[in-house]
């Protein structure tokens, strides 16, 4: 769900308390389409909401490129296997990308990457379910690249400069994923029995935190009133969920595929669809720290931390120079 | 065509190599130290399976299977890569060690076949050139980042691996036995020649950025490999590498 959990959460008090002619000036340049850039005066809800949330955004790419980075040494034949390299690698990418975003908000990447480990700063939930089957990356790369896609391309609408450059720039690699995820469904979809069954059962398996991805439907708040205003927050949960179910529902169920919820429908008279409550109660208990995976994804991060602690700490020397040999 | 066993045997060594270095380097995504390494390494991963790719087209060409089955059926006493490529590793000073003494061989392997008598490898080397330069950019830079300009603890990690590696090393250039023929007709100048280009190059460098590199006369080569015999982390890979394939190796994946 990538940037909105962050603002579920009831606002204090005198959180949105400013300087009243500065405020006013902000919120005339975000009314008037201009981005808001690093240097410039924001108020402090503001930082610190945009800052969660491309944070938890950074968080979700390197915490997402576990599950399917786990098969990439089990893709089957070379095409694919390049394939899924070159999206893990992507996904990486998008990361680094986003902490040097975040960064600019005044954290560092090492601080965010502390509280990563710590609990403190959370992660899209649904990288929290495991891959089980090569299908499953299929489904991810399908049907999850897509959902971040309409999350990205909403929020690089928004008003914080670095954010919605570095949103634009990921949005193309992703519709590259989404291609792929969508070419590995069909061939899978259309292939033996064997395989239909496998992906049949994957969409099955992620169907819910499928639903969950865009987060729970929002509270109607003063709190989100002004996010929207400031252009944080561009599109309701259900808005973007709703975006959603209607461009790839048709796509499923024309691959022949079926979708876990017999109450999912369009209803033509509202124009909007339908479907079984999704159960918030597991997206909460799993955002909390109680999912399948999130323990095992929170131990590679950590083994990451560890084991690589003594190459960061060469590379800090004062008198080492280093240099990205990439790019 | 002439020579066919002797170029086959050539083209299975170094796509054997390609694809379980590649595979092994693969296996840091997500892992590296830092998110500029999971970069770098993966970037590294799919040059080599590329290269593998190209050189088991090569294969096909001659008469054998497509790539997919080259690589994704055979069994283990078919492959004909070097030991040193399939040792797992979760320390990451043995994974840059290793991608500095095996990418400085690939470099000088490919410089030996810009020259080669048969036309396809010839291109490849050329076409391959800019990425293996990048390739030994990469790991020369590390060395030195982790030696010479590194602490003592990063220092004294590469060093070990480098003494644990260095026999595996050289087991890359573990002769064939059809070095003379390779030679002879212009294929390839010989694993002889290529690792005493190798050596005229590793050693320096590895001097340089602040490394002991063990005495030659000392050091035992890693044999095997080419003939078929390989370590025990040989197995456990392919069959990881063709989980899926094997569900149904005649379906489209
Ligand atoms: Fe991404
Ligand atoms: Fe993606």
């Amino acid at each position: 769900m990538y940037g909105n959990l962050s603002i579920t959460e009831p606002a204090g008090a005198d959180r949105y308390a400013e300087d009243p002619e500065k405020l006013a000036e902000f919120e005339a340049k975000i009314e008037r389409g201009e981005k808001i850039e690093p240097t410039d005066w924001m108020p402090r809800e503001y930082r610190r909401q945009l800052l969660r949330m491309i944070e938890q955004h950074a968080h979700s790419e390197i915490i997402g490129a576990l599950p399917e980075g786990t098969w990439i040494t089990r893709a089957p034949g070379f095409k694919r296997k390049m394939a899924l390299m070159a999206k893990v690698q992507d996904e990486i990418g998008h990361g680094q990308l986003l902490y040097s975003a975040a960064e600019t908000l005044g954290k560092s990447r090492e601080q965010m990457l502390t509280d990563l480990l710590t609990g403190k700063a959370k992660y899209s939930n649904v990288f929290n379910y495991p891959a089980m089957t090569w299908a499953d990356t299929a489904v991810i790369a399908w049907l999850i690249d897509a959902a971040a896609i309409i999350n990205q391309v909403t929020n690089a609408k928004g008003s914080y400069g670095p954010y919605s450059r570095a949103l634009e720039r990921i949005c193309t690699e992703e519709s590259f994923h989404l291609k792929y995820g969508y070419d590995n469904v069909v061939t899978l979809a259309t292939g033996t029995k064997k395989q239909k069954e496998m992906v049949q059962e994957a969409l099955n398996r992620w169907w819910k935190p499928i639903m969950h991805f865009f987060g729970p439907p929002d509270t109607v708040s003063q709190h989100t009133a002004v996010l929207m205003r400031w252009k944080v927050k561009i599109a309701s949960n259900d808005q973007m969920r709703q975006q959603f179910l209607d461009s790839y529902v048709p796509k499923i169920w024309e691959l022949g595929l079926t979708v876990p919820d017999p109450n999912l429908r369009k209803n033509p008279d509202t124009g909007q669809w339908e479907y079984s409550d999704p159960d918030w109660d597991e997206f909460w208990r799993v955002i909390n720290g109680n999912g399948p995976c999130n323990k095992e994804r929170l131990a590679v991060r950590r083994w990451v931390e560890e084991s690589g602690a003594w190459v960061r700490r060469a590379l800090m020397k004062p008198d080492a120079q280093y240099v990205a040999p990439l790019c | 065509m002439e020579h066919r066993a002797a170029l086959e045997d050539l083209l299975f060594r170094m796509a054997d190599d390609a694809l379980i270095y590649g595979h092994r380097n693969s296996e840091w995504t997500g892992l590296a130290p830092i998110l500029e390494e999971d970069i770098a390494f993966s970037s590294i991963a799919q040059d080599k399976l590329g290269h593998a790719l190209a050189l088991y087209t090569m294969l096909g060409q001659l008469g054998h299977p497509d790539p997919d089955t080259l690589a994704f059926t055979r069994q283990e006493r078919q492959f004909r890569c070097c030991h040193l490529v399939e040792l797992p590793t979760q320390d990451y000073a043995v994974a840059l060690m290793r991608h500095a003494l095996f990418d400085y061989a690939e470099r000088n392997r490919y410089r030996l076949l810009e020259q080669s008598s048969f036309a396809p490898l010839a291109a490849l080397a050329q076409k391959v050139r800019g990425e293996i330069k990048y390739h030994t950019f990469h790991a020369s830079t590390w060395l030195r980042l982790l030696g010479r300009e590194g602490t003592d603890e990063s220092r004294a990690r590469m060093q070990a691996a480098l003494e644990m590696l260095f026999p595996y090393a050289l087991g890359i250039f573990e002769p064939s036995r059809y070095e003379d023929e390779l030679r002879a007709s212009g294929i390839f100048a010989g694993e002889e020649e290529l690792r005493q280009r190798w050596l005229d190059e590793i050693i320096p460098l590895l001097e340089e950025a602040g490394y002991r590199v063990p005495p030659l006369d000392s050091v035992q080569p890693c044999y095997g490999g080419r003939s078929g015999y390989h370590t025990e982390h040989l197995q456990p890979l392919l069959d990881e590498m063709t989980a899926v394939f094997r569900i149904d190796p005649s379906a489209e994946w």
